[in-house]
């Protein structure tokens, strides 16, 4: 087939293109998949009896806005890697900044704390357990994430995977808080942290492999 | 690169940006004449850009233009018109090289020189070659639901509503139809290059 030919037929009859209602979609999506992650964590591990008195802790806030800063941020990377010639520009200060912020933080809370005390802020009880739920909670907004990702057009399919897992790990850390039992800053800083970012690290292997269009 | 060369390549990206953006913009909105005339230029800019590129591959230029092409207006809804025209067409382009390079690595030594997003609306080459490729008949492989709006529409150049008739679908059906079928198009040809 000659080029000619193909621009006649891509050309002919087209119709108006439906854009700018991605964002919409993307939204109703996001909000489908992190209910769906709601649902398989009270399916799974429960949601904690105790979280109204949780809540006037201030570490339970802590625990909550770290990731939620974090999805913000991976939602801009997210939004920018779908779209061919959109920089990353500032975005990945997004993720950079909370995690120094809360690294310092949990450094601050060991430095000041009884020697003794130190471990237990840092492994908590549940330290093996902790980046593994946040995984799997991970998994509905990933599925989410790729699928939507595949209608756009990333030029960058590893960073693009990234960007899904990091959305992904976040929003599911967000919602494992009303599960968590731990209230220690080093314990958010470095388990939730790496919770988050192995889904991330999994939608770099793959994103080369799914994302390809 | 010379000063006086990059200034030039800037001045004609520059008219390029001007000349296709608002093509590109109309035939978002439905305007067949202005999209058929935005992918035009476009192809001619992809050949250069890609002649330029793939030195010692000129036979398979004219495949990746209309691979590259087909992409473009597969993911045209994913042009954003606040941003520049020329970062993206250059985005797409690069990526479709890339993969394509990518696929044929090892099998033969190349050399991409690192560019700048200019570069695809750099030059024109209205000289269209044939493509090795031959689209139509990858059309024929594709199941009827998708072949018969695109054969119908697209090459008879029938109305949405006349094809809709003659096949016995409905309107959306072909419009459907079309929209996926072309999806399929353009993923038969990577997986025909994979295997290749």
């Amino acid at each position: 087939m000659r080029t000619d030919d193909l621009i006649a037929i891509l050309a002919r009859d087209e119709g108006a293109v439906d854009r700018g209602h991605s964002r919409g979609r993307l939204a109703f999506l996001l909000a489908g998949s992190i209910l769906a992650t709601g649902l398989l964590m009270a399916l799974t591990l429960g949601i904690r009896s105790d979280l109204a008195s949780m809540m006037r802790l201030p570490m339970f806030w802590v625990k909550i806005a770290f990731p939620t800063l974090l999805a913000l941020a991976a939602l801009e990377i997210y939004w920018r890697s779908a779209h061919p010639g959109r920089r990353l520009g500032r975005a990945p200060l997004g993720v950079a900044i909370p995690v120094v912020a809360m690294a310092s933080f949990a450094m601050l809370v060991l430095f000041r704390a009884d020697p003794g005390n130190r471990e237990v802020l840092l492994f908590g009880t549940t330290w093996r357990t902790c980046p593994f739920n946040i995984a799997l909670l991970a998994v509905p907004v990933f599925v989410g994430s790729l699928m939507f990702m595949r209608q756009l057009a990333p030029t960058r399919p590893r960073l693009a995977g990234a960007a899904c897992g990091l959305l992904a790990g976040t929003t599911a850390a967000v919602v494992y808080a009303l599960h968590c039992p731990e209230i220690g800053a080093p314990f958010i800083a470095v388990w939730y942290l790496l919770g988050m970012l192995l889904p991330a690290a999994i939608g770099a292997l793959v994103g080369e492999r799914l994302l390809r269009w | 690169m010379t000063l006086q060369n990059e200034v030039h390549t800037g001045t004609q990206a520059s008219t390029a940006e001007e000349r296709l953006r608002p093509l590109l913009l109309r035939g978002l909105e439905g305007d067949s004449a202005a999209y058929h005339a935005f992918l035009k230029a476009l192809s001619a800019l992809l050949r250069a850009y890609l002649r330029g590129r793939l030195t010692r591959m000129t036979d398979e230029v004219e495949d990746l233009v209309q691979e590259t092409m087909l992409a473009i207006h597969n993911q045209r809804h994913t042009y954003d018109s606040t941003q520049p025209l020329t970062a993206w067409v250059h985005a797409i382009a690069r990526y479709k090289m890339i993969d394509f390079i990518r696929r044929r690595a090892g099998r033969e030594a190349l050399n991409t020189p690192l560019d700048d997003e200019l570069a695809v609306f750099a030059a024109s080459d209205h000289d269209a070659g044939d493509a090795r490729r031959d689209l139509a008949k990858l059309l024929e492989t594709l199941p009827e639901r998708h072949r018969l709006p695109i054969v119908r529409v697209k090459v008879e150049g029938l109305s949405v509503a006349e094809a809709a008739r003659a096949t016995g679908m409905s309107e959306s059906a072909v419009k459907v139809g079309i929209h996926r079928g072309l999806k399929a198009l353009a993923a038969l040809i990577r997986s025909e290059r994979e295997n290749r």
